[in-house]
């Protein structure tokens, strides 16, 4: 690498929006206004302490954070090498991690005073955080989903459906969570005055990457000082899955100016980064711009973008967040990658192994830690993001696994 | 003088406004496409804009992205569309061309590349709906090099303090968004565009064009006697999509269709002139 590295990754994103070259506010002038108006009211959220006090109490009280940072130590054993923790936010109220973005956001809708709320979802984890954030706060709440993925997560929708949500099944394209996210942005320019939409990543128009960062970046502040409290040190090694990257985000952010700390980031490899069918856009995609940021996606020579594949919903999204971006040039963060199969392995490892049923979704993160703890030293620690429960994926793995049920 | 000053001037001294009328090139195929495009001038349009296919058109409604895909399954590629440009200029050197289109597509033919050969094969102006002039830094100085008008759309929601910084980024005609939404659903009132037209002009000497949720004859002869162009889009696409076969394959009506549509929109534009 020829370029000068930072003297610190932590303090992104500049007044543009970027990150390095990746991120900014690629949006129809229809957009733009809404953009820089959620952009005005999250900087001065962020200066009032009244607002934070709030996220953080419903996030005690209602999420039921700190989330343990538990040692898997059979997973450990079993492995032969470095210590292994799991952060667990699959202990959060609804399931995963979004909940931590969703109660920040739509605090502050309620500060810009918006009366509806709208979201898009892949898995329906994003989706049903946000239904449940809206009845809390007994806010109207639309949720656009690709009629594909409505198919194949009907737990989720039904979940929606009882927090009182309005699911709206997208046919557009693909029918998948980057035209679900095509037709929030339509939906969001044709209802501006009174919506706020409620992004469920890392990427996007400037300002969510760093807002949804900020408010993920609680996983890795607590990390931190648990693993303080339980080690005395930090962890050799962080590792989360990739989708469009708040997970990895939230934990990786804390660490960024601790040069001891490895961090990898693992996409889905689906059938196999030698196939056409994956969701690895860091990997095997390159620079471009979609849905409002520059970044890498999956795209063919001439700039259409191709579809993603990956047996977890979550993750079958052919771009990622701005901020990877610049991390995988940069080479801070390695992003490596897990295959469906892999992942299916780690799925039930975890589970007979720790008692505990992950999503698909870390999963993968799991997959690419049985394969990078047994070559580090017993002495190292490794921490995952286990970011989300698998309830919602117990059908989709059954049928993979030739269960009937 | 550039084609689409040169054509706003002469309209001007004809005393109206003018006939935009927007095609999504390839659609449904190469060969159908550029002969409605060679016909367009014929059947009144003043000015043509080239939508540029991209599978993820977000400000567009569903009907121009269902004709984006089945302009890509044609075989759509941005060398392709410049192709249909200079076919088109080599019978027609007069009416002005505005491609409309998406930047990811740009970026990868590569934005100086692209500039360049948009101006050789008689490109006059560009629409990259999702290059908002806080990022036009990598196109302004190829647009401007090349004399290729950069055309910003204004919407709704551009306010009083946005609207002069968009305006200063705009050259050729100033497309005003009439509605808060996506191209091809509902359309403005009258009301809100008698308002919304002489708030711009108080920022721009640019003639002003109106697009998005303009249908009919009427519409449009409203529309280009309030401002200074009515575009007219999803209705065209509408009519060419409602001749096309099961599987999206034109028929011996797809053509007339659509150049019959024109003319109905430009007689009544004529019909709808100003005293001037």
């Amino acid at each position: 690498m020829n370029k000068p590295l930072p003297n610190t990754y932590r303090q992104g994103p500049d007044s543009r929006g970027r990150f390095g070259p990746f991120g900014g506010r690629f949006v129809a002038e229809t957009l733009m206004p809404l953009i820089l108006e959620v952009e005005a009211a999250y900087e001065a959220a962020k200066k009032d302490p009244a607002f934070d006090a709030e996220w953080r109490r419903l996030l005690t009280h209602y999420v039921g954070r700190p989330s343990p940072l538990w040692f898997a130590e059979r997973l450990t054993e079993r492995l032969g090498g470095a210590k292994v923790y799991f952060k667990r936010d699959e202990l959060n109220h609804t399931g995963a991690h979004k909940i931590n973005a969703v109660l920040g956001q739509i605090l502050l809708a309620k500060r810009m005073g918006k009366t509806r709320i709208i979201a898009e979802t892949g898995a329906g984890q994003h989706g049903v955080a946000t239904a449940t954030a809206c009845a809390l706060f007994d806010l109207p709440c639309t949720v656009f989903m690709g009629a594909t993925d409505v198919e194949r997560q009907q737990p989720n929708v039904f979940r929606m459906k009882l927090l009182g949500a309005e699911i709206v099944p997208v046919t557009s394209g693909a029918a998948t969570l980057k035209d679900a996210m095509n037709e929030a942005l339509r939906h969001w320019v044709a209802h501006v005055t009174d919506t706020y939409y409620c992004i469920g990543t890392v990427a996007g128009p400037h300002p969510y990457p760093v807002m949804v960062r900020d408010f993920q970046s609680v996983i890795g502040a607590e990390t931190r000082a648990q693993m303080m409290a339980a080690e005395g040190r930090l962890p050799d090694a962080l590792v989360a899955a990739i989708g469009g990257g708040s997970n990895a985000m939230g934990l990786f952010f804390p660490f960024l100016d601790d040069p001891s700390v490895r961090m990898f980031g693992v996409e889905a490899a689906g059938h196999g980064l030698d196939t056409p069918e994956h969701a690895a856009s860091l990997s095997k995609g390159r620079p471009g711009v979609l849905h409002g940021n520059r970044t890498y996606l999956l795209q063919d020579a001439d700039g259409q973008i191709t579809e993603a594949h990956s047996i977890s919903a979550g993750l079958d999204y052919p771009g990622v967040g701005p901020e990877h971006a610049w991390l995988h040039d940069l080479g801070r963060v390695n992003y490596v990658s897990a295959t469906d199969t892999e992942a299916l392995d780690a799925f039930q490892l975890c589970s007979r192994l720790e008692g505990i049923i992950p999503a698909l979704e870390p999963a993968h993160a799991l997959a690419y830690v049985m394969k990078l703890a047994p070559t580090l030293p017993r002495e190292e620690i490794i921490v995952m993001n286990l970011c989300g429960r698998g309830d919602k994926d117990i059908f989709t793995v059954a049928r993979h696994l030739g269960f009937s049920m | 003088m550039s084609r689409i000053a040169t054509r706003f001037a002469a309209l001007k001294a004809e005393g109206r406004g003018a006939l935009v009328t927007y095609l999504q090139a390839f659609d449904p195929d190469h060969d159908t496409s550029l002969a409605i495009l060679r016909g367009l001038p014929e059947a009144g349009a003043d000015l043509i804009e080239i939508g540029v296919p991209f599978t993820d058109p977000m400000a567009d409604g569903p009907a121009i992205q269902k004709a984006a895909l089945r302009a890509l399954r044609a075989g759509a590629t941005v060398a392709g569309v410049l192709d249909m440009v200079r076919a088109f200029r080599a019978v027609d050197d007069q009416t002005p061309i505005v491609l409309m289109g998406y930047y990811n597509p740009i970026l990868a033919f590569g934005v100086e590349r692209f500039c360049g050969a948009a101006a050789t094969a008689g490109v006059d102006g560009l629409i990259i709906v999702d290059v908002p002039p806080e990022e036009a830094d990598e196109v302004e100085p190829h647009t401007r090099s090349l004399g290729l008008d950069l055309i910003r759309l204004v919407a709704p929601t551009t306010d009083e303090a946005r609207l002069p910084r968009v305006l200063a980024a705009t050259s050729g005609f100033v497309y005003y968004v009439a509605i808060a939404g996506i191209t091809g659903t509902r359309s403005a009132s009258s009301d809100s565009l008698a308002e919304a037209i002489p708030r711009i002009r108080r920022h721009t000497e640019l003639p002003v064009c109106i697009g998005f949720g303009i249908r009919s004859p009427a519409q449009a002869a409203e529309a280009a006697t309030l401002a200074d162009g009515a575009v007219v889009g999803t209705a065209l696409v509408d009519a060419l999509a409602g001749t096309l076969d099961a599987d999206g394959r034109a028929s011996a009506r797809t053509v007339p269709t659509v150049l019959s549509a024109v003319q109905a929109l430009a007689a009544a534009v004529r019909l709808g002139r100003t005293s001037g």
